[in-house]
């Protein structure tokens, strides 16, 4: 009964500590749109009379004390309401989880990269770190990580689209529509459109894995366990998959769970780049124009994104190791 | 007694680089880039952010190996028909500028905190790596794009320009200290422990003489590995804020304002105005990049030879 409630209690406080995340965030929205938007002037423009303009502000019950503004706010962002988009006319919360499959589709993509590639070369470059290949990956890593994501997706259209035309340069391409989810993966074109920002957006995550991957590996080859395992007679293979690797997952993800802030950021910047439509383009767009409430609604949104996949990784950490949950306890 | 860590230190850093002699070229050519960026006012051939100094009739010419070039440009022209050279060393001047003052203010926040943390400890101790913790998970360059895009929402794009290297210097600078912290604080507490901290103990030295004069000048090495890879950092985040329109405006580009304002022209098939500041940032990145690995790898005891 203990052992089994131990984590229960774990995750019950982490998710106790995403509400209040999430409501801190809706706060923090808040008080942007009220710091930067004027909804009466993008109604009704500068022009009209004072009167009209305090009969309008009264209805729409911009006249009322702040902390009443706030929970009508937080209440209606509670049932999904963030506000209208002056751009899109259109509510906020529909424009922008309507790109969400872009970005996420993107994401996935290179995260995919990222693991098949930084795993091995993590460990290799743990286990044999004065050969040639370990220091040749080591060095491409330091040109990897030197080369800022935008860049390396210039570079990457003047190649394959301006010069050699193979690839396309921007947009999603054809993509199929299933249920709410607008996918690109079932076409070719989509597929084709996805070749480069994925490979871009991976690039500059590509090398910190493998640091990552290395770092935790050399930190477990130096514990007794694995050289006990080693002087029993377990082969190296055993013992750096299945001794050395399996604890260095630990500290990985929480490593990982750190980069998710700088995933969003870089994944800004590329859709920036191909002009992919997803939340990041969506976002600077409503930035130049100016449109308060789906700013406002990014914020929210990728706020949301971010606990959820911290809340997630903290999970993972304590399901590969049930230690972290009696640490949480003290 | 007290050089005694810091000049061993000093003589595996020299031995290092003797075995890695891609540190010592990269040392070179960072400090020649920063040479040439301090003196860019003595050594451009134009001050690009003179209007009356250029001419739009010389926009978008080639480099001058390449036909239809001016001999007056060596890199070329941009859209703006400003001597693409000139606007690199100024570009370059700025993006240093932000890196290093940013860079600057992570150290000054984060080394006293992980001082203190690691010398009193405790409660001390738990708050400041739990703000830090906290501080790390946000992501410095998501954050600064929310910061600088919300500032563009709210006062526009001119006010933005007019203030945006204070403004980026802030932003990144007040975003990145835990790691200052953190590597402060596992010196110190290494430090504090050792024989000659104690003995300045027994004479009676004060706390802040203990930290100033027997804990700071032997925890300096790996803070300096931290600074070095901040730069990179800073000077990275410039450039991508920058590119994504939220830092410097085109009439004072920065390395990254002219990379967005050269990839609108590489589908024209001008790809200088891109590619030959792209080249001076990563060049400086790598540069300090490698410094910094040389450094860490040095200094880390994981990876001597046994």
């Amino acid at each position: 009964m203990q052992a089994l409630g131990a984590p229960l209690a774990f995750i019950v406080k982490r998710a106790g500590q995403a509400i209040l995340v999430m409501l801190a965030i809706a706060v923090i929205a808040f008080a942007v749109k009220g710091a930067l938007g004027d909804p009466l002037r993008e109604i009704m423009g500068e022009t009209v009379p004072e009167a009209e303009r305090a009969e309008l502000r009264h209805q729409l019950g911009l006249d009322a004390p702040w902390p009443v503004q706030l929970a009508r706010y937080l209440g209606h962002a509670a049932q999904g309401d963030l506000g209208q988009s002056y751009i899109y006319k259109r509510p906020t919360l529909e424009v922008v989880l309507a790109k969400f499959p872009a970005s996420f589709e993107l994401v996935l993509a290179a995260s995919l990269i990222v693991l098949l590639i930084s795993l091995p070369a993590g460990i290799y470059c743990a286990v044999k770190p004065r050969s040639l290949d370990a220091r040749l990956i080591l060095g491409l890593s330091v040109l990897g990580i030197s080369v800022p994501v935008f860049l390396t997706g210039i570079i990457l259209i003047s190649i394959f689209s301006v010069w050699l035309g193979l690839l396309p340069a921007f947009g999603r391409g054809e993509t199929v529509r299933i249920g709410f989810w607008e996918t690109g993966l079932l076409t070719l074109d989509g597929l084709k459109h996805l070749l480069l920002p994925a490979i871009t957006l991976s690039s500059i995550m590509l090398p910190l894995f493998i640091r990552l991957v290395r770092g935790a590996m050399l930190d477990q080859l130096g514990t007794d366990y694995v050289r006990t395992a080693r002087s029993k007679g377990a082969s190296r293979l055993r013992v750096w998959l299945h001794h050395a690797l399996r604890n260095a997952l630990i500290p990985l993800v929480a490593l990982g769970g750190l980069q998710i802030g700088n995933m969003l950021a870089f994944t800004l910047l590329t859709e920036t780049v191909f002009q992919w439509p997803g939340m990041g383009f969506l976002f600077l767009e409503a930035v130049t124009r100016a449109d308060v409430p789906l700013i406002t609604t990014y914020l929210v949104a990728v706020g949301f994104l971010f606990v959820v996949t911290n809340t997630l990784a903290d999970v993972v950490s304590l399901w590969l190791d049930p230690r972290i949950s009696l640490e949480g306890r003290r | 007694m007290t050089g005694e860590s810091s000049r061993t230190a000093l003589a595996s850093v020299r031995a290092f680089a003797l075995d890695q002699p891609g540190s010592v070229v990269a040392a070179c050519l960072l400090g020649a880039i920063a040479l040439a960026a301090l003196a860019a006012p003595l050594i451009a051939p134009q001050n690009p952010f003179d209007l009356a100094s250029f001419d739009v009739l010389d926009a978008d010419l080639p480099p001058i190996w390449l036909r239809g070039s001016d001999l007056r440009f060596l890199l070329g022209t941009d859209s703006q028909g400003r001597d693409l050279l000139s606007t690199i060393l100024y570009g370059t001047r700025i993006s240093l500028t932000v890196g290093v003052f940013a860079v600057a203010i992570q150290a000054a926040i984060g080394i006293p905190l992980g001082l203190i943390a690691g010398f009193i400890g405790g409660r001390v101790d738990g708050l400041i790596a739990r703000v830090a913790d906290v501080q790390l998970s946000l992501s410095t360059l998501i954050l600064a794009i929310i910061a600088l895009a919300l500032v563009r929402a709210g006062l526009g794009g001119e006010t933005l320009g007019r203030i945006a290297v204070p403004l980026l210097v802030l932003v990144i600078g007040l975003a990145e200290w835990p790691y200052f912290a953190r590597t402060a604080r596992a010196a110190t507490l290494v430090e504090s422990a050792k024989d000659h901290v104690r003995a300045a103990r027994a004479l009676g030295a004060s706390d802040g003489t203990i930290l100033r004069r027997h804990i700071l000048p032997n925890i300096l090495s790996p803070l300096i590995v931290v600074a070095t890879t901040q730069v990179a950092g800073a000077v990275m985040a410039e450039a991508a804020l920058s590119f994504l329109g939220l830092g410097l405006p085109v009439t004072q580009p920065s390395l990254g304002t002219l990379i967005r304002s050269g990839y609108d022209l590489i589908f024209a098939g001008i790809w200088w105005v891109t590619v030959f500041p792209g080249l001076t940032l990563v060049s400086i990145l790598v540069a300090v990049n490698v410094l910094g690995d040389t450094l860490r790898d040095a200094l880390d005891p994981r990876l001597t030879p046994r």
